[in-house]
């Protein structure tokens, strides 16, 4: 049997981009959504350990953006340019936030202790910043790259929804990571963030095949849609899990204090598979497929041989690493 | 002013500022990795006090240059989609190399190498640290490769306006790459050396005594030392290398308007692009020639080979000139330095002054010799290939004069409190001197030889 492989490369490619997107979704939405609830009630010893929590982490988390994107340029090199050229505002504001976040880390630590808060400021705003700007282009890419006032707003709902999302994810990571008041604090804040969440992936449901008929057909004509009820049947049943979970939490021998976080990743797993179904074939929705848009299958060839060797290592050693730091935070140091 | 112009300095104002963070992570992994290795032989707590004193400013360092670098990857689509709808099949393959070979390594252990010391054995830590300092190096390795296929193209063909891989032997080991990395790698050690004499000299003058300053005072003068030399035996070759390969940069370097034989080094001069002349020159002659050719009579191309397909020379000449003036300053203050430490003396004070300022001589000459290689390319980017002009992007110039304005802002901000804080950490430092004993070192288990040996 000969493989297709320029059929083949891009759908490995498309695969692993989608993995990619998903792990930085997760991964960075935690340390984000810890930078979201920054001041969210803390006292400066309460940041501290929230910092602590992520430190060791963040740098990698941070990677897998650049895998994403790295991939998006690689494979599907005129896809990159039409996408980013589309977002440029946006990207801007994510980058700034990125920036800033990732400095503030740093130099919080380090800056004279008077001038401390404003690096605790800086790390609260980039983080909200680079969520809300991950969410306004959520958004405007589900409605296929399209401008005017509605997609103005819409974007501006999935900005929201996905900040509070990375909040939620921010608030079942202390409470995997914390304990005492800072994880009773971090338990109400699940809560509430979880009902924006909520109302952010309704809203991209429910819009996503309202703003193509194409997608609308791929939904809902039987009998796919039959194989498809258990993707939200499943995302509501996680919802409510979790929803029964939090008024249980924390619970004295913590013994479930890992679970709110693995349960919002497997909504985010959801949430991404449906988009993917929603889009498959295009990576740029409705206008490039990921045939039209990839490289040259050398090319292709060339990166996937580097790909598969380093990924399992890649994965591997950040398991390896978020083994040694497991447990509670601890204060973080150099020596 | 259109977008061109602004995407143009843009890119410039990001790549300037990102450059300045993996110029000293580079050499500032394998210069802890020797501390680190120095204590595992000598068990001398000093050489672990030193790591921790470098490793925060890796760290610092380390996060500047992951967030300025993920500007630079969004900036391929945002504002150069020409460039990646030409070359990407070839640049994609290499970005795509340098994340997952080097970024991911260092990233995933740099938690490790920084937070690690009290959860994972020494030996761990260690190569921890030897796995950041070699993902620094792979970063530089496939950067400089895209780089320098950049300037020298080799092993694609065109089809169709779009540039495919022929042999990717031929691209990575393109004609300029092996002096342009060895140059850059050169350039990032003599950063992180000049870097960390100077904050040490810093630490001396305000009275700072310990040991472990003494190590590192010592470490960085000495490097400097060796590797200044070295790197005028690179940067010659790699210069006759760019004159083989892109002889319109050359002649830009040395502001030469006319191919001929007997050609003069211009010192200083004020090149007249509308005249095609220099002014004010002054010029030891035939120098140029003996440079670049070897022999008094060598024939160097001149600019007018070139005529509107060369680089702008007033901006090339110049940045030329600050970087090997830079050089010539590094090699004189090493190596009176390690003359003196290797007679057994004190620095004088005026030495240990002149060391303080020239912490940032590695920055400005390795700006100033991209500065001379990137604006050299010019007007092409990728050279034959495809031209600045038609890879620039779509979006409005409001837009990116909007993002230029901001970007520059939140740089200099940045800057500012990057230096602050590199010289607010040396100075605390200086007023803690070595405590003693190290609080951690005391609880370590017994697999370190100096608890071992105890």
């Amino acid at each position: 049997m000969t493989i297709d492989w320029p059929t083949v490369l891009p759908l490995i490619f498309a695969g692993l981009m989608g993995v990619a997107i998903l792990v930085y979704v997760v991964l960075d939405g935690f340390d984000l959504g810890i930078g979201i609830l920054f001041y969210a009630g803390t006292d400066d010893a309460e940041k501290d350990v929230m910092i602590n929590a992520i430190g060791p982490f963040w740098d990698a988390n941070e990677t897998w953006l650049v895998l994403a994107v790295g991939l998006l340029l690689v494979a599907f090199p005129m896809a990159h340019g039409i996408i980013l050229t589309a977002l440029y505002l946006p990207v801007f504001v994510l980058l700034v936030g990125l920036i800033l976040r990732g400095v503030a880390f740093d130099f919080r630590a380090k800056v004279p202790v008077h001038r401390k808060h404003r690096w605790n400021f800086a790390f609260f705003a980039g983080s909200l910043g680079a969520a809300v700007a991950q969410g306004y282009m959520l958004g405007i890419y589900v409605l296929g790259l399209r401008t005017g006032l509605g997609a103005f707003a819409f974007g501006v709902l999935t900005a929201f929804c996905l900040a509070a999302s990375y909040a939620a994810m921010g608030a079942a990571w202390l409470i995997y990571k914390t304990e005492g008041a800072l994880q009773q604090k971090a338990v109400s804040w699940l809560r509430r963030a979880l009902i924006f969440a909520v109302v952010g992936m309704a809203a991209i449901s429910a819009a996503t095949p309202l703003a193509s008929p194409r997608i609308f057909e791929r939904w809902f004509t039987m009998p796919t849609m039959v194989w498809l009820a258990p993707l939200p049947i499943l995302s509501v049943a996680l919802f409510y899990w979790l929803w029964r979970l939090t008024e249980r939490l924390p619970d004295p021998h913590d013994s479930h204090s890992l679970k709110p976080f693995l349960g919002l990743a497997a909504i985010f797993l959801l949430g991404f598979l449906g988009l993917a179904y929603s889009f498959y074939p295009y990576v740029v929705p409705e206008q490039l497929t990921i045939w039209q848009a990839a490289a040259a299958t050398g090319s292709l060839a060339f990166i996937l041989v580097g790909t598969v060797i380093v990924l399992p290592v890649v994965l591997g050693s950040s398991l390896y690493v978020y083994g040694v730091f497991r447990g509670k935070a601890t204060e973080l140091h150099y020596d | 002013m259109d977008t061109l112009i602004l995407s143009r300095i843009q890119f410039a104002a990001n790549i300037s500022f990102h450059i300045l963070f993996p110029t000293i992570t580079i050499a500032l992994g394998w210069v802890l990795l020797f501390f680190k290795l120095a204590y595992n032989r000598t068990g001398n707590v000093a050489w672990m006090q030193v790591y921790f004193t470098w490793v925060k400013v890796f760290a610092l360092t380390f996060a500047l240059g992951v967030v300025t670098g993920i500007t630079m990857t969004f900036q391929f689509g945002t504002n150069w989609p020409g460039f990646m709808e030409t070359v990407g099949n070839i640049a994609g393959p290499l970005l795509g190399y340098e994340v997952l070979t080097a970024f991911f390594l260092e990233a995933v252990f740099l938690g490790i190498m920084l937070f690690g010391f009290r959860r994972v054995s020494n030996a761990v830590h260690t190569l921890a640290t030897l796995i950041v300092a070699a993902g620094t190096v792979l970063s530089a390795f496939w950067i400089l490769v895209l780089n320098s296929w950049m300037q020298t193209p080799a092993g694609f063909e065109m089809r169709d306006g779009v540039a495919f891989a022929t042999d990717w032997w031929a691209i990575i080991f393109n004609p300029s790459f092996g002096w342009r990395l060895a140059h850059m790698l050169i350039a990032s050690g003599l950063t992180v050396a000049f870097l960390i004499a100077g904050l040490s000299a810093l630490r001396y003058l305000s009275g700072d005594r310990s040991e472990s300053l003494h190590k590192a005072l010592k470490t960085g003068i000495v490097m400097g030392a060796i590797l200044i030399p070295i790197q005028i035996l690179v940067g010659d070759q790699h210069g006759l290398n760019t004159l083989e390969h892109q002889p319109q940069k050359v002649a830009a370097m040395e502001a030469n308007w006319e191919t001929r034989a007997n050609v003069p080094l211009v010192l200083f001069a004020i090149p007249d692009e509308e005249a095609r002349t220099n002014h004010y020159e002054i010029t030891i002659p035939n120098g140029a020639s003996l440079i670049l050719r070897h022999s008094a009579d060598g024939v160097v191309p001149g600019l007018n080979d070139f005529e509107g397909e060369h680089p702008p020379v007033f901006p090339v000449f110049w940045a030329f000139r600050i970087m090997v003036g830079t050089g010539v300053l590094m090699l004189v203050v090493s190596w009176y330095g390690a003359w003196r430490l290797w007679r057994g003396r004190a620095l004088p004070k005026p030495l240990l002054y002149v060391m303080v300022p020239m912490s940032v001589a590695g920055w400005v000459a390795t700006e100033a010799g991209w500065y001379t290689t990137e604006i050299g390319r010019q007007p092409w980017l990728v050279t034959g290939v495809l031209k600045t002009a038609d890879a620039v992007g779509p979006v409005p110039g409001s837009h990116v004069a909007l993002t230029l304005a901001i970007y520059l802002i939140l740089y200099v901000v940045l800057f500012v409190v990057y230096v602050g804080v590199l010289i607010y950490l040396a100075l605390k430092a200086a007023r803690e001197g070595d405590p003693e004993p190290r609080p951690a070192l005391s609880g370590r288990a017994v697999d370190q030889p100096m608890e071992a040996g105890e």
